[in-house]
C-alpha cells in the first residue's frame, strides 16, 4: 500500500475529493520549484505529480510546454526529478512522477521505478505508454510496490477501460476531454460519463485532470470524483508573476481555493 | 502481452489512450482495403490516371562515369504527379479517410512534399485539409507553402522547439488528440504508432514492385544494390520491400549526414542515435542521457528529422540493410552531377542517395547493376541550391 493509496483512501473517508497539483520539475527553477512543492503542500494539497520535462510533450497544450521549455533550458534531469519527488514527499503529501515513457526508458526501466520508491514516490503516471507495451514496467513497479497510473479518456471503449484499469494502481487518470492540457471556461460534460463508465470496471479511485482553474470547477468535479487534478492553472500563475514570492503567494491563494472546491461537492 | 505493429523490438505503439480507438479504426480500414478489390482497382486506376504510374526507369550513363562505371539505374518516382513519391501513400490514405467517414486530414510536412502531396488528395476528394510545417521548414521551402495555399490546405507555422518537422508532427499529435473524431491524421512517413508503419509501406511497395520487373526486364537480373534516402524512411522502405526476399540484392539507406555525423550536427539517426520512443513508435532516437530529443540538422528539410521509421531500425539490426551517412556537400556535389551529366535536378533528399551511389559504384566497379529511388524532383530546392552554390536570384 503506498502513500498515494492511503491519502485516497482518508479523503473516500472523509467524503470528498482528493487535491491533485502537478509542477515540472526545474520550473521556474530548481529552487523555486522545491519552493513551489513546499507552497503547495502547506496551502493543502493531498497529493503532487512531479512533471519530467520532455522535448515532445504531444499530451501538452502551450502552457506546459513552456514550462517544459524553460525547465530543460535550465538543465534539468532525472536527477533533478527524484530530488523533487524527495522535496514532495519530506512535506508529508503523497507525490508521483509524470513523465511520457521514452525518459523512463532510457533510464532503465528498473532503475527508474527503484528511485521512485527510493525517494519515497507513490507511483509514476506514464500518459503515453499503452498497456500492451507495459510488460517491463509493471514487473518494475510491482517489484518496488509502486502505483503504475494510466490515463483513460472520453473516447476509451468499455472493454478497454476494464483493461486498463486492471493494471491500474492508486488512482486512475480520467481525462476529462479529448485534448491536450491546458485550462478551459469549462469542465466537459465528457467527464462525468467517462466517471461512470470507469466506475463500472474498476474500484480504484478515479482522479480527473485536464482543465481544471476554478474553485467552482474543482467544486463540481468533487460530485463525482476522487480526486481533481490541476496543472496548468498553477504554471500560468508561475508565469505570470513578477517575482518568486508574488508566483509563490498566487498559486498558494488558488490551492486554498481548489481545497475548498474539493470539499464542497458533495 | 505483445500488441501488433512490432518489428522485432521496434515499432508498437506509444500514444495517449485518447488515439487508441481512431488506430483501431484506421487498422481495421486498412486491413480491410488491402482485403478488398474494390479498394485496390480504385487506388490502381487513380495511379493510372492521375499519378502517373508506372514510374518509369532511367539509366543514368553520363552520372555512371562519376560513380565507378557502375550502371545506375534511376527509379523516376520524381516523375509522379506532385513530384515525388510521396502521392503514393497520400491517395491510399485518403481513400481510407473516405471510407471512415472523415472529412478532414491533417499533416506534417517537413521539405514540403509530403504537405503538397496531402493538400493535392485533398482537393481530389473534397477533403478539408490542414498542414503543420515547422516555421524555420516554410522559410526554406516557401514556395510549396504556397502551392499548398493554392491547392486549398491551411499551412500552419509551428513555433515550438526546433520548429522544424519533429515540432510539426508534435503539433499535429495534438491536433489529432483534439479532433480524432472527425480527423485523420494522414502521416507521411512509416514512422509513428502503429498501423503507421506498415500501412504506410504498403502503400509505397509498389515502387519496389514495379522496379524489379523493370529491372529483370531491362538487365535480365535483380541489380546488385538498390539506394534510397532514409529520414523518416517512407520511399527507402517503398522500393527496398520488394527485395527484401532476395537476399544477394544489397539495400543500403542514406541518411543525412548534416555537417559531418561526428560534429553532432546531422540527421543520421541509425548511424548516430540509439534505440528509443519518439512519436509514438520505438525506433532508432537522436537523444541524450536523459531521453531527450536532440535536434537534428540536414540541408535537406525532407530528412531533417531525429526519428526513423521501426521497420528500417529492424533490418539495420538483423543486418538485411546498411545504413551510412551523407554529409551536406556530398549530397550538394551529387545534386549538381546529376543536374549536369543527366539533365535531371533531384530533391535535395534524393542527391543523398545519388551521393550513396558515386560511392557504391565505386565500390563494386563496372560490373555492378545499383538501382536508385529518384524519390523526389528539385524544384522546390532552387532556392536552397542558388544559395548554397551562390547563383545570384
Amino acid at each position: 500500500m503506498t502513500q498515494l493509496d492511503s491519502v485516497m483512501a482518508k479523503v473516500r473517508a472523509e467524503n470528498r475529493a482528493a487535491l491533485i497539483a502537478y509542477i515540472p520539475a526545474g520550473f521556474p527553477s530548481q529552487q523555486g520549484c522545491a519552493k513551489a512543492i513546499q507552497a503547495l503542500a502547506a496551502a493543502g494539497v493531498d497529493a503532487i505529480e512531479i512533471g519530467f520535462p520532455y522535448s515532445d510533450p504531444v499530451m501538452d497544450g502551450p502552457v506546459i510546454q513552456e514550462a517544459a521549455d524553460i525547465s530543460l533550458k535550465g538543465g534539468t534531469n532525472a536527477a533533478d526529478v527524484f530530488a523533487a519527488l524527495k522535496v514532495a514527499t519530506d512535506t508529508g503529501v503523497a507525490a508521483v512522477v509524470m513523465t511520457y515513457w521514452n525518459p523512463i526508458e532510457r533510464y532503465g526501466v528498473n532503475e527508474f521505478a527503484q528511485s521512485i520508491a527510493d525517494n519515497g514516490g507513490s507511483g509514476v503516471i506514464t500518459p503515453d505508454l499503452t498497456i500492451e507495451e507495459s510488460d517491463r514496467w509493471l514487473a518494475a513497479t510491482s517489484k518496488v510496490g509502486i502505483n503504475p497510473i494510466y490515463v483513460v479518456a472520453p473516447s476509451t471503449n468499455d472493454a478497454r477501460l476494464a483493461a486498463v484499469t486492471a493494471k491500474t494502481g492508486g488512482f486512475v487518470y480520467a481525462a476529462s476531454l479529448m485534448g491536450v492540457t491546458g485550462t478551459r471556461t469549462s469542465v466537459s460534460t465528457d467527464a462525468s460519463n467517462l466517471v461512470s463508465r470507469v466506475r463500472t470496471v474498476t474500484d480504484l479511485p478515479i482522479s480527473v485532470g485536464l482543465g481544471v482553474s476554478t474553485r467552482e470547477q474543482a467544486k463540481s468535479l468533487a460530485a463525482y470524483a476522487d480526486g481533481v487534478i490541476v496543472g496548468s492553472a498553477f504554471i500560468k500563475l508561475l508565469l505570470a508573476a513578477k517575482t518568486e514570492q508574488e508566483g509563490l503567494d498566487a498559486i498558494s491563494h488558488l490551492a486554498k481555493e481548489l481545497a475548498l472546491g474539493v470539499r464542497e461537492g458533495r | 502481452m505483445s500488441s501488433p505493429g512490432h518489428f522485432g523490438e521496434y515499432g508498437g505503439r506509444f500514444v495517449p489512450e485518447a488515439l487508441i480507438g481512431a488506430l483501431n479504426e484506421l487498422e481495421i480500414a486498412h486491413n480491410t482495403a488491402q482485403k478488398d478489390p474494390e479498394f485496390l482497382a480504385e487506388l490502381a486506376e487513380l495511379h493510372r490516371t492521375y499519378t502517373g504510374r508506372p514510374s518509369i526507369i532511367t539509366e543514368a550513363k553520363r552520372f555512371s562515369e562519376h560513380a565507378g562505371g557502375a550502371r545506375i539505374f534511376l527509379k523516376r518516382e520524381d516523375l509522379n504527379h506532385t513530384g515525388s513519391h510521396k502521392i503514393n501513400n497520400v491517395l491510399g490514405q485518403a481513400l481510407l479517410t473516405k471510407r471512415m467517414g472523415k472529412k478532414r486530414i491533417i499533416a506534417e510536412t517537413g521539405a514540403g512534399q509530403h504537405g503538397v502531396a496531402s493538400a493535392t488528395a485533398a482537393a481530389l476528394m473534397g477533403l478539408d485539409c490542414v498542414v503543420y510545417m515547422g516555421e524555420e521548414d516554410t522559410r526554406r521551402q516557401a514556395l510549396n507553402v504556397a502551392r499548398m495555399k493554392l491547392l486549398g490546405a491551411e499551412v500552419v507555422p509551428v513555433t515550438s522547439g526546433s520548429r522544424t518537422l519533429k515540432d510539426a508532427i508534435n503539433e499535429a499529435m495534438r491536433d489529432w488528440v483534439t479532433n480524432v473524431a472527425d480527423t485523420h491524421y494522414l502521416l507521411g512517413t512509416v514512422a509513428g504508432p502503429h498501423p503507421f508503419p506498415t500501412m504506410v509501406r504498403d502503400f509505397h511497395k509498389i515502387i519496389g514492385e514495379e522496379a524489379r520487373e523493370q529491372m529483370l526486364a531491362l538487365t535480365g537480373r535483380l541489380p546488385d544494390a538498390i539506394l534510397a534516402c532514409v529520414g523518416g524512411g517512407s520511399n527507402a522502405i517503398g522500393i527496398f520491400n520488394a527485395f527484401i526476399p532476395d537476399s544477394d540484392v544489397r539495400l543500403i539507406g542514406l541518411e543525412a549526414g548534416g555537417d559531418g555525423v561526428e560534429t553532432g550536427r546531422h540527421a543520421a539517426t541509425i548511424t548516430g542515435g540509439t534505440p528509443g520512443v519518439l512519436h509514438g513508435t520505438r525506433s532508432y532516437v537522436l537523444q541524450d542521457a536523459n531521453g531527450q530529443t536532440i535536434e537534428s540538422h540536414s540541408i535537406s528539410a525532407g530528412l531533417d528529422y531525429p526519428g526513423v521509421g521501426p521497420e528500417h531500425a529492424y533490418l539495420h539490426d538483423i543486418g538485411r540493410a546498411e545504413y551510412r551517412a551523407i554529409n551536406d556537400d556530398a549530397a550538394m556535389a551529387a545534386f549538381s552531377l546529376l543536374s549536369r551529366t543527366e539533365g535531371i535536378i533531384p530533391a535535395i533528399e534524393t542527391a543523398h542517395a545519388l551521393a550513396g551511389a558515386i560511392l557504391v559504384g565505386k565500390e563494386l566497379g563496372p560490373t555492378a547493376n545499383l538501382l536508385i529511388n529518384l524519390s523526389g524532383r528539385g524544384d522546390k530546392d532552387v532556392q536552397t541550391a542558388a544559395e548554397y552554390f551562390g547563383i545570384p536570384l
